[in-house]
């Protein structure tokens, strides 16, 4: 933003300072990430820059963290991983299902008492997760459901459709319903009309609010810490186990995974939310 | 003429009003069994057990049905002195079925969620009464300890007799119910829950204040600045956003810790010496910095979007029009992202308040929430009716802000990303 030739000195100095305010948010939220990757790689066991490197001496660094997450003895994050993309999975295709065909009654003009139920529906998304951990755990300890990985994921269906019907919703409000009219009018069934029609032009959100869903159960800690028994371990829980018993950089490597696979889900979205603003500008 | 109007039939010879009404009632129908299988599961898997947990915060059965006996004999008792004959025999049957049983261990916990001392002295009794005479049990339970001589510990008893009761309630106030039935507050040693309720409030102020004073001025960089740069700003809002939350947990971890970075930065710049470095994790700071930094973007992106739906040539108006900049922005560009700032702050203050991991494990004692006292009590004490007493009430403040929030902005107005 360059200023105008006109501009006051007081009026130079309070832009330089608003930018150097910016500046310092910036910092303050992105920084923290990057701490994480270079004490992964650190040679020694403390969770410090040991002198070696800060003189970025060679020896002070090592994949040695990065070997002990996958082949280390007692290992448990080979366990954990695989329940973690089990569980998220199956959440996903649960949540998007739900969530989609939920949406697109929502969305309907017909819908009676809206409000309510759309409110009900976003709760999950609103209670604090503490709440919501008791009561789910109240319930699936009653249906026997507490330790396994299908009371889990139920109850990441719960956490993750308020995400799905938010962003199908949205994706619907700018949805030219005149196109499944003029299906039907051509002998269209109502279920070949959702899979020819309407889908493939509210993928875009399908999508982002499937990954939202995902996302949601692979870094959900509050709600599994009630229902997991040893066999239903996740990253997250091992993550916090970690942290609170000794700090080891084994969990920073894992942690530098994390980001990248967040990195990864991030430019999804991005290019997601993009087209679905493109389709939605030419459907308008 | 009006009278003389005819229906307007359908082809079927059915009027229009009634077809129409029919259309639009299947209609309805159609739409709301779309919804139908999300809201029963919900309704089934959440909305349920939440109410479930109202049953359990006053359910008082347990202890009603492991003293049947006593509490009869207890009717006609005034709690004045200390009960009769009639009613210790009622206790050492009732206790007695418990113990053959192998149950009384529970009774022990509730009675001593009443009143501390229960434990030893229900314990001393199960010992000793293997060696009970028959007949007079009043003197003989009075001489296994003192305590049961005490006339305390049967009106504690006797308020566990009926069937419900909102004791947790009060004892989540640190209040409690004495003799006479009046409420009234526990000694000033031992009110920790009023200070959590006040810290956790405290807590999700300030860290609104903080995370509206910081997003304010991204926000509006960020929608100001032309497409290619504030798309690579954003990143950096966004990828905060999308990662692991333990991930963002450990970072300040590490960066806080006493031989962190950050602490190195204050003795390089000569802010504090070498030997006493502050401690700024498992205290309140701690908690502070990291809910701060970790719920920012929750602030940023509804800021951005109201922000990039003001007009830039508004301020320009306003500055043409003989404005000073901070007056054109005082009077013109703020009252306008007043919707985007309502937003953000409930929203930041909504999770704040609910807040778990992050002051669990950077927290410390004096940084933890009424979210860990919840979870403490439903992992360690197991006194599950209590932690959901504790939870409904920070429920009931989270749906009223919640409802401030539907009526402010609209829940279907939330947006993600």
């Amino acid at each position: 933003m360059a200023l105008p030739k006109y501009t006051e000195t007081r009026y130079r100095i309070w832009h330089y300072f608003y930018l150097f305010i910016c500046t310092c948010v910036f910092f303050f939220l992105i920084a923290p990430l990057f701490v994480i990757f270079p004490l992964s790689f650190n040679a020694e066991e403390f969770l410090v820059f040991s002198d070696g490197m800060k003189r970025l001496d060679p020896d002070a660094f090592s994949l040695r963290w990065y070997k002990d997450m996958i082949y280390g003895t007692k290992n448990p994050w080979g366990l954990a991983t695989k329940n973690s993309f089990i569980i998220a999975t199956f959440a996903t295709i649960g949540s998007v299902i739900l969530g989609t065909v939920a949406a697109l009654g929502l969305s309907s003009r017909h819908m009676p008492y809206k409000g309510i139920i759309m409110a009900t529906l976003i709760s999950p998304m609103i209670v604090p997760l503490i709440i919501s951990g008791v009561a789910i755990f109240f319930f699936m300890a009653k249906a026997g459901l507490a330790a396994t990985h299908t009371g889990i994921i139920l109850a990441h269906i719960v956490l993750g459709t308020p995400f799905v019907v938010i962003t199908v919703t949205a994706t619907l409000s700018g949805f030219d319903h005149s196109v499944t009219r003029a299906a039907s009018s051509l002998g269209s069934d109502p279920v070949n009309t959702f899979m020819k029609i309407t889908l493939p032009l509210i993928l875009p959100g399908v999508i982002s609010g499937g990954l939202f869903a995902f996302v949601t159960s692979f870094d959900e800690v509050v709600v599994v810490l009630f229902l997991a028994g040893l066999e239903n371990t996740t990253i997250p829980i091992q993550m916090w186990t970690g942290l609170r018993e000794q700090l080891s950089p084994t969990i920073l490597a894992v942690a530098t995974c994390l980001i990248v696979l967040s990195t990864l889900i991030l430019v999804t979205a991005e290019l997601l939310r993009r087209r679905s603003e493109r389709i939605r500008g030419i459907s308008r | 003429m009006s009278s003389e109007t005819k229906q307007i039939l359908t082809t079927d010879g059915i009027p229009l009003e009634v077809s129409l009404k029919k259309a639009e009632k299947k209609n309805k129908i159609k739409a709301f069994l779309l919804v139908a299988p999300l809201l029963l599961f919900l309704i089934i898997t959440y909305i349920f057990p939440i109410g479930e947990m109202l049953f359990r915060s006053v359910d008082d059965r347990m202890v009603t049905n492991m003293l049947p006996k006593t509490f009869k004999a207890m009717e006609k008792w005034d709690g004045k002195e200390l009960p009769s004959e009639e009613v210790f025999e009622a206790f050492y049957l009732d206790f007695k079925f418990l113990v053959e049983k192998k149950t009384f261990g529970k009774l022990a916990t509730q009675l001593n969620y009443e009143k501390n001392g229960f434990k030893s002295i229900l314990k001393k009794l199960q010992r000793k009464m293997k060696k009970f005479e028959q007949g007079n049990y009043k003197e003989q339970i009075m001489n296994v300890h003192k305590r049961w001589a005490n006339v305390e510990y049967w009106r504690a008893i006797k308020r566990r007799a009926p069937d419900i009761t909102y004791s947790k309630y009060l004892k989540a106030m640190d209040m409690y119910e004495n003799e006479d039935g009046k409420i009234s507050q526990v000694s000033e040693d031992r009110r920790v829950h009023r200070i959590l309720w006040l810290r956790t409030l405290e807590i999700a102020f300030f860290v609104t204040i903080l995370c509206f004073l910081m997003a304010y001025p991204i926000a509006h960089l960020l929608a100001t600045l032309p497409m290619k740069y504030s798309n690579l700003l954003m990143i950096c809002v966004l990828l905060p956003f999308w990662t692991s939350l333990l991930v963002r947990t450990a970072s300040w971890m590490i960066l806080l810790q006493q031989q962190g970075i950050v602490n190195d930065f204050f003795v390089w710049i000569g802010l504090v010496g070498e030997e006493n470095r502050p401690e700024m994790m498992y205290n309140k700071t701690g908690t502070y910095v990291a809910m701060t930094q970790i719920l920012l973007p929750f602030m940023v992106l509804p800021l951005y979007s109201v922000m990039k739906t003001i007009s830039p040539s508004l301020m320009r108006a306003g500055k043409s029009l003989g404005g000073t900049p901070f007056v054109a922005f005082w009077k013109v560009y703020f009252p306008l992202t007043i919707p985007g700032i309502g937003a953000g702050c409930l929203l930041v203050f909504i999770l704040a308040i609910g807040y778990y991991i992050t002051p669990a494990l950077v927290g410390g004692a004096s940084g933890t929430l009424i979210s860990n006292q919840i979870a403490f009590h439903m992992k360690s004490t197991l006194d599950w009716s209590f932690a959901s007493a504790m939870g409904l009430m920070l429920l009931t403040g989270v749906l009223v802000i919640y409802w401030i929030y539907n009526k402010l902005v609209g829940v279907d107005n939330i947006k993600l990303g």
